[in-house]
């Protein structure tokens, strides 16, 4: 383990090896940030809410994952030889369909009595929902907790081609991220998809149709709440980082820049800022390392908000964002 | 006209703080109280003037500085702000390089108190202004999330900017709590010692309290009557619909600076107190969640009411306490088996055995209090918003007019 984190953390000999493994790292950051930002975005579109329990969802989703592949894997418990993918699989499913009853029921519970109440308070109900749902984290995951998800790609296995350091962990979440992103595009081409779209684009057009709204809301979060849960995952696995603890959440926060890049209510637009975040973060992380005496420590971290806080003062309303009319 | 408390005659008695007798009385005996609390004095509020309440009751009353501040931001100019965390630590910082003392890593000028303060607000203001025109060019939730971006570009550069923040997870020394007109050495009032006024003694922290007082009390009244200012209604205009505040004429960009620089006022001169009530404090301090406890505040206590903030700020500072104290209480019933021992063994749990939320052993299965709190905290905020939109304020005008027309239901 120590020996792949040295490997990883040894920068190619040539400057494109080098290049192009920090592409590849920022690409699988991006990708989390990718995943976090597609289910704000879909919240957003279909409720109005920007929701600020993200973050806690993503950690109590990637939680109940590794909950369940210890449960399965339970000493002489019920399924003592299980291969490390099967069991992994079944608890990712069951782990991420959990997330996404955990989204249900913070719509159901806490969202659905504001429908019309001002946004302000929505959103605020949301922070305190984050803060609800990361002290009961706390209390279960405890300090220090690893994450043992059983990765079947190995954790801290690493494939070098050209001298090109290639993590399966990297690869693992570039391709969830992926999966993603087409299961997402097959679902809006479904029937529900298509009453979800509608209902975003004009909700009382959609309900006259017979679309109901609720089930549309209740869909959204779910939907959110899942790929929440799914970078979760690949946020706390070793190499990106060491199980589900109390810095999870931070995910979805950094991820905020990129709804704000690609534009709040655009998936498109979650896509190419979640990527744009994520590699532009790794790069400043790489290249402006001998700079850290002027710069900080950890200004990597920053990268995001910095590239967010530029980006607004030239385009308010993102890359792909729909601009807020206001008629008097 | 006696007798008749809705009956205004003209526009002045109708812009009053405090417009009838009764609350004229029930403000003056509620500021007596207060005053003398850490004498003692008044039978039934006597706990209030112990060293450990007195402390809560500082941290309280700097905490409401700093969350009339964000009242002005969210409540009067409707400008959604999670940055305010960041303002407070601009001013701190300002307050603690101008009024701490120098060390060999540390800058300090070591100036007098009444000096550094101001100073700490105004540099905040400054900040405040800079930050204005994103408001102007983003808002709503977008104004949100980079007031939030805020708050972490900050916590970077105090994690990293030693000479002024000290070593992280440290933090450095701020400047005592003491008025001297120049000279340090012989400071003329001292809040940092204990001593005797006037032949009375009064402990360190009560004289802390007595200043604390002096200067939200201030705030208070500049807050109340900046609401009831050109000022105020102007933010208020553009609170509710700015492009027809801009048709009467009143500056969107304008109006949106002034509120960030009042607001960051405010937070600066707060951040600063908070800092010199509760002595060193880490650079890491000043983070999403210190923000989030000030919207707390102005949520649960009732956005755009002063009264209501201050209603949220004794709430959210003592809700720690009561939640320690109801624990201990209940552990005492489940040990002796007094009355409310059922009820007590159903929430807390004393070994790990038994069922229960909360457990009082240390690293126990359960909740440990403070993350009790934690949770009564964001329920809280929850509640307050699904159920009393005013907070704790509308709760305040339910038992009011409640009362007013008993026995009638109206």
């Amino acid at each position: 383990m120590v020996r792949s984190m040295i490997i990883l953390a040894q920068v190619g000999g040539s400057t494109l090896e080098t290049l192009l493994t920090k592409l590849l790292d920022g690409m699988a950051l991006g990708a989390i940030y990718t995943l976090m930002a597609l289910g704000f975005v879909i919240i957003y579109k279909s409720t109005q809410v920007l929701t600020f329990a993200h973050g806690s969802v993503a950690a109590v989703g990637a939680y109940l994952v590794a909950y369940f592949v210890t449960i399965i894997n339970w000493p002489g418990r019920y399924l003592t030889s299980l291969p490390v993918t099967l069991s992994f699989v079944i608890s990712a499913i069951v782990g991420v369909a959990a997330a996404a009853v955990v989204g249900i029921v913070i719509e159901r519970m806490f969202i659905r009595p504001m429908v019309g109440q001002p946004l302000f308070s929505i959103v605020m109900i949301t922070l305190g929902i984050d803060i609800i749902l990361r002290t009961l984290l706390g209390d279960f995951v405890g300090q220090g907790s690893q994450l043992d998800i059983g990765a079947p790609w190995g954790i801290f296995s690493v494939t070098k081609i050209n001298g090109v350091i290639i993590p399966h962990s990297y690869v693992a979440t570039i391709v969830a991220a992926a999966a993603a992103v087409i299961v997402l595009a097959l679902f809006f081409r479904s029937r529900t998809g298509t009453a979800m779209r509608a209902s975003a684009f004009d909700q009382e057009a959609a309900m006259a149709q017979g679309i109901s709204a609720g089930r549309i809301f209740a869909l959204a979060w779910a939907i959110g709440a899942a790929l929440a849960a799914v970078g979760g995952i690949f946020g706390s696995v070793p190499p990106r980082g060491f199980g589900v603890n109390q810095t999870t959440p931070f995910f979805a926060l950094r991820a905020f820049p990129a709804i704000i890049i690609g534009g709040l209510d655009s998936i498109i637009g979650a896509v190419v800022g979640g990527f744009t975040i994520g590699i532009a973060e790794v790069m400043a992380g790489h290249y402006l390392s001998q700079f850290t005496d002027t710069l900080g420590i950890g200004f990597n971290n920053i990268v995001p908000y910095l590239v967010m806080m530029g980006f607004l003062l030239v385009k308010p309303y993102g890359l792909f964002g729909t601009k807020e009319i206001r008629r008097v | 006209m006696r007798g008749r408390p809705n009956l205004y005659t003209s526009y002045e008695d109708e812009q009053k703080i405090l417009p009838t007798v009764t609350q004229r009385v029930t403000m003056g005996a509620f500021l007596l109280a207060t005053v003398t609390v850490p004498f003692s004095v008044v039978p039934g509020l006597r706990f209030l003037g112990t060293p450990g309440w007195l402390q809560i009751l500082n941290v309280m009353l700097v905490f409401l500085v700093a969350a009339l501040g964000l009242n002005i931001l969210i409540g009067f100019a409707g400008q959604v702000s999670l940055g305010h965390a960041f303002f407070m630590a601009v001013g701190a910082y300002t307050a603690a390089v101008l009024a701490g003392s120098p060390t060999q890593a540390l800058w300090g000028l070591e100036l007098p108190l009444w000096f550094a303060l101001p100073i700490a607000g105004l540099a905040a203001a400054a900040v405040g202004i800079v930050v204005a025109p994103t408001a102007v060019r983003v808002r709503g939730l977008y104004l949100a999330i980079v007031t939030l971006g805020l708050v972490f570009i900050g916590a970077h550069i105090f994690r990293n900017w030693n000479q002024v923040t000290g070593v992280p997870e440290l933090g450095r020394d701020w400047g005592p709590l003491q008025l001297a007109l120049w000279d340090i050495d012989g400071p003329a009032l001292r809040f940092d010692k204990d001593g005797d006024w006037f032949g009375v003694f009064v402990s360190a922290e009560g004289k802390t309290f007595l200043f604390m007082l002096v200067v939200a009390v201030g705030f208070v009244v500049l807050s109340k009557n900046l609401a009831r200012s050109r000022l105020g209604r102007s933010f208020a205009a553009i609170r509710d619909r700015d492009i027809a505040a801009e048709v009467m004429g009143v500056s969107e960009v304008k109006a949106k600076t002034q509120a960030f620089a009042i607001s960051s006022f405010y937070a600066g001169v707060g951040g600063a107190l908070y800092a010199t009530v509760v002595g060193a404090l880490q650079p890491e301090i000043w983070n999403l969640f210190l923000s989030v406890e000030f919207v707390a505040i102005i949520l649960i206590g009732g956005a755009g009411t002063t009264a209501g903030v201050v209603l949220g700020a004794i709430f959210v500072q003592t809700l720690p306490r009561i939640v320690e104290n109801t624990t201990a209480f209940l552990e005492v019933q489940v040990e002796t088996q007094g009355w409310f021992a059922p009820i007590a063994d159903l929430i807390i749990r004393t070994d790990g055995a038994d069922l229960g939320i909360v457990s009082t052993v240390n690293n126990g299965p359960g909740l440990s209090v403070a993350q009790a709190n934690g949770l009564l905290f964001g329920l809280f905020i929850v509640l307050f918003l699904i159920f009393e939109p005013l907070g704790l304020y509308g709760v305040w005008l339910r038992i009011r007019n409640y009362w007013k027309g008993w026995p009638f239901t109206y």
